[in-house]
């Protein structure tokens, strides 16, 4: 086990705290960079797709991880961000405009729906972040000389300095920058005093405000962050789907994303990246086990929400934490080997909270 | 001027008047105790004077400023900090992090730099930390600093709290039950440090308290509360032998 010297406090605001760090994240960043020359094109598109559900989760996190808002409507901010970098290509206008249209005008969607979700929290939020995604799925089927309806848009390649971005491995190296840009900014809100406050919120509304803290400022800044990155995530997604119907935009989808940062492991960010890969090679597996198996198991209908539930209901019932949760389990397992006990993660009990102000 | 006025304070909750007509000063640099038996309304008076209920008549003056005008979130940038009696800490952060949102209301820094982490939001940080640290220090939390709070132990946590609350450096800290759920060498520590937070700290601390021995050691003056009514006050041992205070606990002697 590695033992740190702490010498000084600037130390404990490093992102990354020791030399095993910069070392093993560096290598990871740089096999990301290079799986394109790995792969072949098919898996580098669905790469893309992992790539595109963790900046998507990203944003959820922000929100459901540490600000402790329930959203079951995030595909909504999708929708938005690919209908608005869809529209913006499609009046000539290059990426450097339509990203940054896309990320802004989720965010407007974020920002009217958190000033009265900000009042809200529990199931009533879910309920009003569930109405909005209702809404906005009705809109994209509605505006029809924006969005073509249930017909559907073509969506142009993106465009960078007049050059456009046609190869897989193009876009995917496009979206990964991107997501490393937004993760660390996500780290930069956790380590500043924003962040704490989003996790004071979360976890006690009534001593944050005794301490100073503004929830509903804090929850309408998370919001906001919230929907930005996933509005970027929705751009990304228009590209990787090249065609855009509303029904992409439905309950299934918000339901997925919540479920990956729950599998991955509510309230961290290696969650999201746990969530959007298990997520990812589980919707692969099940596309090619369809052709495999025989018609009458790999045709059902609704074959991947239930296996989706299926994997739910056990993480929540042997693994709260997600799969981060069993990681740090195992990591210290071989950490502290002979000497790990298995109490060593039991929970702690809970000290009864009467009398809640709340 | 005290540093505290309380004048006519009442609150009903249906039918009930959990606060009754309360008046009472708290002067700088004191410790003053409320004591009575449960359901009197000494928490509810400590949450009327974070503003998490709204009175239905009187004033709270806190150095020169009315209370009643301000909202809750604004009260700790006056200068008040408080416990709880049930523990409201950040279940699932760790000690430093409870600490540091402690020092919250001292953040200056605009949304932007932080999303950017610029380098004066580092000197921030730094700062804040030194500061937390001594707290760590004084309430000898050291051991437990990078601890996530949903695994410490109910004294431990009581700590936190306060450690938390000091981390504001307020001119008044209110302390809801300090000792509930201590052994007794914890609520003698407990004296200790409150000695010392009014001593060292220059903090004034009003405290609820139902550990007679805890209240004689440390307050300058008690007020005994009973169904929302004040009963008395004053020192001490006035206090605790007064006929109205020995019936309210141990019932009519006849």
């Amino acid at each position: 086990m590695r033992i740190l010297f702490k010498t000084n406090y600037k130390q404990d605001l490093n992102l990354a705290k020791h030399g095993g760090h910069r070392f093993w994240y560096g290598l990871l960043v740089l096999i990301l960079f290079a799986t394109p020359l790995m792969l072949d094109g098919y898996y580098v598109g669905e790469a893309t797709r992992v790539l595109i559900y963790a900046m998507a989760g990203l944003g959820l996190m922000v929100l459901t991880g540490f600000t402790g808002q329930a959203s079951l409507g995030h595909a909504a901010f999708l929708a938005i961000g690919a209908y608005t970098n869809a529209w913006f290509l499609a009046q000539g206008f290059s990426s450097f405009v339509a990203l940054p249209m896309a990320a802004l005008l989720s965010m407007i969607g974020g920002l009217l729906v958190a000033i009265p979700a900000a009042r809200m929290s529990g199931i009533y939020l879910a309920i009003a972040t569930l109405a909005f995604a209702i809404i906005v799925e009705d809109f994209a089927g509605h505006l029809t000389s924006i969005t073509g309806g249930n017909r559907g848009m073509m969506v142009d390649v993106p465009m960078l300095f007049g050059y456009k971005i046609r190869q897989s491995w193009e876009l995917y190296l496009f979206v990964l920058s991107i997501l490393v840009a937004a993760t660390l900014l996500v780290l930069n809100i956790l380590r500043s005093p924003l962040g704490r406050a989003m996790i004071a919120v979360r976890d006690s509304e009534i001593s944050s405000k005794a301490l100073g803290v503004n929830p509903m400022k804090i929850k309408i800044f998370a919001f906001t962050v919230s929907a930005a990155i996933t509005g970027l995530a929705g751009a990304f997604l228009a590209h990787y789907m090249l065609f855009l119907t509303p029904q992409i935009f439905g309950i299934l989808l918000s339901i997925q994303l919540l479920l990956m940062i729950v599998l991955g492991g509510l309230g961290t960010v290696h969650g999201v990246f746990f969530g959007a890969v298990l997520i990812g090679v589980l919707e692969t597996g099940i596309s090619i086990s369809k052709d495999v198996l025989p018609s009458s198991i790999g045709g059902l209908p609704g074959i991947e929400p239930f296996i989706f539930g299926v994997i739910l209901i056990s993480v929540i019932a042997f693994e709260p934490n997600g799969i981060y949760g069993r990681w740090i389990k195992i990591r210290s397992y071989m950490e502290f080997f002979p000497i790990y006990r298995r109490k060593s993660f039991k929970r702690q009990r809970a000290y009864l909270k009467t009398e809640r102000l709340r | 001027m005290s540093l505290l006025e309380i004048e006519n304070l009442s609150i009903s909750f249906g039918g009930v008047k959990a606060v009754d007509k309360v008046s009472f000063a708290v002067e700088e640099g004191s410790v003053y105790a409320l004591i009575g038996p449960n359901g009197a309304g000494k928490s509810t008076i400590f949450n009327l004077l974070s503003r998490f209920y709204e009175p239905l008549s009187g004033k709270l003056n806190f150095a020169g400023n009315d209370l009643l005008g301000l909202d809750a979130k604004d009260i700790a940038r006056l200068g008040i900090a408080r416990t709880f009696q049930n523990l409201e800490l950040f279940e699932h952060a760790s000690v430093l992090q409870n600490l540091l949102v402690g020092r919250h209301v001292h953040n200056t820094q605009s949304w932007w730099r932080q999303v950017l982490f610029t380098g004066s939001v580092v000197e921030a940080e730094l700062e804040h930390r030194a500061k937390v640290e001594e707290v760590i220090d004084f309430l000898e939390l050291a051991h437990y600093r990078n601890q996530v709070i949903s695994g410490l132990p109910y004294g431990v946590r009581k700590k936190v709290e306060l450690a938390r609350a000091l981390c504001v450096e307020p001119k008044l800290l209110l302390l809801d039950e300090p000792s509930s759920g201590l052994n007794p060498e914890e609520t003698e520590e407990m004296g200790y440090w409150i000695e010392d937070i009014r001593r060292d700290l220059n903090m004034t601390v009003i405290l609820i308290e139902h550990d007679m021995s805890l209240v004689k050691e440390v307050s300058d003056r008690v007020l005994a509360i009973v169904n929302g009514k004040v009963v008395t006050e004053g020192s001490h041992s006035f206090v605790q032998s007064h006929p109205d205070v020995v019936s309210a606990y141990l019932g009519d002697m006849q």
